[in-house]
């Protein structure tokens, strides 16, 4: 057993539900108990879809236990049949009816439904969310693609790529599919099928017309696109355009594979104008922690160091499965790994690194804003404002002046910090202000004493952020004073840092020269 | 207020069977670990059940929040492991981690409950352990057995033998349901007020001040879906005071009403006290009325609060219930309640969504209330509809809260009438 509090990823059939839930005639009998419905709420509510997921949920309760279960799981998927007319169906059990062993597949074997029907075998116990939308969607592909080769393409059409990967309630994945579907047709090339986003199984049935295949979302498409490699000789786009010179890289890997040529790629984006002009100079040797599932993770690193120059003082992500290759990007910036699902785990490695920023998923901008740290979202698991109603993909050229809104707006824009240094002795400012592009979440520090007290030592305030501000090594007041003299924003990191200073050296009492000794400890 | 027929008390129910679209049992840890500041609510569950929890919390506010999820795993069920070592394990870890836990519910789950594990005995067994500091009590949340607010049933009546005897021949008045802290200042001042000396609330806000219980003890269910623990109250010698629930200013009227009797409280005296009360209601629902009156209202099934709230609409804003559909039907509870519903409303009970759905969309009711899973795609379908789940979630209960109750109605329907895009 596991002791959980947050986790990031659902069950495996919740992975399933997003499949079937992004696609069209496609529906999914699931055999579960009553409240297993929650699931829903997810695409109804987080990701606003007007529809309810194709789903249908046995709801079988105790009394049925060991009595009409199975025989409840095919009425329910003969009443969903007559229903829905599907073109194709899956079915399978959540955690509780996996343990009740009906055999879904076999029931429904039994009944001869006239669609095409897989069986998902996505084990609860062992699997997460992920691994189930990666199962599900090459359980589907399998089974719609049933031909042995490719339709040969006709002297002078357009080359075809299949984008694969996105579903329902993924970061972004609407418009990284708008984004790149623009991108490829600048390049002369066709998208055959985008999958499983708006795709119907009979779409699925024309994967292997194209020429190559893109693996928008390895999390998602890696098995599927690995199958799509053995069974037609589709080779497979690999490289994930997030950021500018990653898009670089896509359409130099996309255009040698259609043989087509990259410089027709019209676009460019803002991004490296925007982080060499002036302003930008203050991002310079931002520290960075980087968390998220393992793509977004690896790409983030690399905008963030080398687009935006920041530096990466650590990354990870919750997924295992692409464990490894997390494990080499840390090696690249010389960081340790963090490869948890466990969210306490997340934040004690946030607290004890004290980044300027966050990249993170919507735990880590929980965190975050306990930890009053700056933080923009670049994963899944999302919440509903995740979803904007504008455009803002992640991926292509709009994507990479996209990162450089979201990751740099957080952060005090260059001038301003400038100009808080020369006014913040005036009357006039107030630091309960915050910073003027802030519209909210930036009040100040709330432990901040607003008199300070006529004792000479005062004791340590306990500092909300966590158990470093818990010490017994006071302040002097007129290291409290000279701490108030330090720009609010900054505020909260030197006091800690004194703080950890005095500790670490058994200083009992902070005074003027212990403040300006750990200035320089922690001075890069 | 006159009562033209028995309404519904006899009418035919339509019991349906089919899947439903409600959330377990569990989802009452949501608000139930924020009722009692030092309880613990420790679900043995799946990752499904860990999902739940967060999805329907909707928002993570805490970096540790007082409940979590001992998720089952592949070993614990091929044997592997023991799941009772593992589950002390897991409990003592999370007692060490945090001391200031001082009741922990251990709380069964879809899962835990079909491979047998028995949570009471486990209980059992780790109170001996942790005793003289965490007391241990065990309830099921599951959705094979409980339905959304059927959790607080299920865990309030654990509570209930574990209740110090109350032997005292003075008879004490307990308020039974986890009501928001301020509401229940409310009814505790207004109870006082009227001259009733000892008042409880089931649950207390802390695990060493639950309520004693005894054959004095007179009780009044706050929320209607609580049928398990009055049972259990029962059996422990108190006496349930009948009364309808406390929504509306006709609906509070009468539960305080009901009290004050049961307590001998002079008439006058109760009519003087709760009148500023009263008229403040009815002002506050006033409001609304212009904006609900005479418009039809659908509810699906969800908390056991449709039939109650259902009654405030109809008999103090004028609306029409279609349908009222609720997972569970407590009639002996609810008897005052249906007597006041009209005639020609429908009343169901369990679900077939789908065939719900249809009656929906042939009956067009101005206003639908349903659960998340629900709502937008009805509104996408021209549907105006109110989120159950906020009944649930906020203060509704009693006479200060009448106007915001209404208001959670209204709000649709202007809301609707205001946009222009």
């Amino acid at each position: 057993m596991q002791l959980t509090v947050w986790t990031y990823e659902g069950p495996p059939h919740v992975g399933a539900m997003r499949i079937a839930t992004a696609m069209e005639g496609v529906h999914y009998v699931l055999h579960a108990p009553q409240g297993d419905t929650y699931a829903d709420l997810l695409f109804t509510m987080i990701e606003r879809r007007n529809k309810r997921p194709p789903v249908t949920y046995t709801t079988f309760q105790a009394r049925d236990l060991g009595k009409d279960t199975a025989e409840l799981f095919q009425k329910a998927a003969r009443d969903a049949y007559a229903r829905f007319q599907p073109q194709a169906m899956l079915v399978g059990a959540s955690c509780t009816a996996e343990l009740i062993q009906d055999d879904p597949a076999g029931l429904v074997e039994a009944m001869g439904l006239p669609c095409p029907v897989v069986a998902l075998e996505l084990p609860s116990y062992q699997r997460k969310e992920n691994w189930g939308a990666a199962e599900t969607f090459y359980q589907l592909v399998r089974k719609m693609c049933t031909g042995t080769s490719a339709a040969s393409r006709a002297d002078g059409a357009k080359p075809r790529a299949n984008l694969l990967g996105p579903t329902a309630l993924g970061f972004r994945h609407r418009d990284d599919v708008i984004e790149i579907t623009r991108l490829l047709e600048t390049l002369g090339i066709a998208v055959n099928v985008t999958a499983p986003l708006g795709a119907t199984p009979a779409d699925l049935a024309r994967l292997a017309n194209a020429d190559f295949n893109v693996c928008l979302y390895p999390e998602i498409a890696d098995t599927a696109c690995r199958w799509l490699e053995r069974q037609f000789g589709q080779k497979t786009v690999r490289t994930v355009p997030i950021g500018h010179a990653a898009t670089r890289e896509f359409i130099a890997e996309v255009a040698a594979l259609a043989g087509v040529d990259p410089n027709a790629a019209l676009d460019t984006s803002n991004l490296p104008w925007w982080s060499r002009s002036v302003d930008s100079t203050y991002l310079t040797g931002k520290r960075v922690f980087i968390f998220g599932d393992a793509t977004h993770a690896i790409a983030a690193a690399r905008v963030a160091r080398d687009e935006l120059g920041f530096e990466v003082v650590g990354l990870g992500c919750y997924n295992r499965e692409f464990a490894r290759d997390l494990r080499d990007a840390a090696k690249l910036y010389g960081v340790d790994p963090l490869i948890t699902d466990d969210y306490l785990e997340v934040e004690d490695a946030i607290q004890a690194l004290q980044p300027e920023l966050v990249l993170g998923t919507q735990m880590e901008r929980h965190i975050a804003k306990r930890l009053r740290i700056p933080c923009a979202v670049i994963s899944a698991p999302v919440h509903v404002q995740d979803f904007p109603a504008r455009y803002s993909p992640q991926m292509g050229f709009e994507g990479a002046n996209v990162l450089f809104d979201t990751w740099v707006h957080p952060l005090v824009m260059g001038l301003e910090e400038h100009l808080l240094t020369m006014f913040r002795d005036d009357f006039e400012f107030a630091d309960s202000a915050g910073a003027s592009h802030l519209g909210h979440g930036s009040a100040p520090a709330r432990h901040e004493p607003l008199v300070v007290p006529q004792d000479d030592i005062l004791p340590a305030t306990a500092d909300i952020a966590g158990p470093v501000g818990v010490t017994a090594t006071g302040w002097s007041s007129e290291a409290e004073k000279e701490l108030l003299k330090i720009p609010f924003f900054v505020r909260g990191k030197a006091r800690r840092n004194t703080e950890r200073y005095a500790t670490e050296l058994g200083i009992a009492a902070i005074t003027l020269e212990t403040l300006y000794d750990a200035k320089a400890h922690y001075a890069r | 207020m006159p009562v033209a027929s028995l309404g519904c008390s006899t009418a035919p129910v339509l019991r349906e069977r089919g899947q439903r679209e409600v959330f377990c049992g569990l989802t009452g840890i949501i608000w139930l670990h924020r009722k009692v500041q030092d309880a613990f609510f420790l679900v043995v569950g799946s990752r499904t059940c860990a999902h739940l929890l967060q999805s329907a919390a909707g928002v993570m506010v805490f970096a540790e929040p007082r409940f979590g999820t001992a998720i089952i795993e592949e070993r614990d069920l091929a044997g592997m492991a023991d799941c009772n070592e593992e589950l002390d394990r897991v409990v003592d870890r999370l007692l060490t981690r945090r001391p200031d836990i001082k009741l922990l519910f251990l709380v069964g789950s879809c899962p835990s409950e079909v491979i047998k594990l028995d949570l009471s005995r486990a209980a059992a067994r780790l109170s001996i352990k942790h005793a003289g500091s965490t007391k241990i009590l065990n309830y099921s949340g599951s959705g094979i057995e409980t339905t959304f607010t059927e959790g607080e049933d299920a865990c309030l009546a654990a509570l209930v033998p574990d209740l110090a005897a109350d032997i005292s021949d003075v008879p004490s008045l307990m308020i039974v349901g986890a009501l928001p802290d301020v509401v229940e200042d409310q009814f505790l001042r207004l109870f006082a007020d009227l001259g009733i000396k000892t008042v409880h609330s089931l649950p207390a806000r802390r695990a060493n001040a639950m309520p004693p219980v005894g054959p004095n003890t007179r009780f009044l269910l706050a929320q209607p879906f609580l049928g398990e623990t009055a049972r259990a109250l029962e059996d422990r010698g108190a006496t349930r005071i009948d009364a309808l629930f406390p929504f509306g200013a006709e609906g509070t009227t009468n539960w305080l009403h009901a009290a004050a009797q049961a307590f001998g409280i002079d008439e006058m005296h109760f009519r003087r006290l709760i009148a500023p009360g009263r008229e403040r209601a009815k002002r506050a629902i006033a409001h609304s009325r212009a904006k609900l009156e005479g418009k039809r209202i659908t509810f699906l099934p969800d908390s056991q609060l449709e039939v109650p709230l259902a009654r405030f609409l109809a008999t103090e804003l004028g609306m029409i219930p279609v349908e009222v559909g609720t997972p569970y039907l407590h009639r002996k509870h609810l008897a005052q309640e249906l007597a006041l519903l009209p005639a020609d409303t429908l009343i169901s009970e369990g679900q077939d969504v789908d065939l719900q759905l249809d009656r929906v969309r042939a009956a067009k009711p101005e206003l639908t209330v349903c659960g998340l899973g629900l709502a937008n795609p009805l509104e996408a379908e021209g549907l105006t509809t109110k989120w159950a789940i906020e009944l649930v979630f906020s203060p509704i209960h009693g006479f200060d809260q009448a106007g915001d109750l209404a208001e959670l109605f209204a709000r649709p329907l202007r809301r609707r009438d205001v946009l222009r895009v």
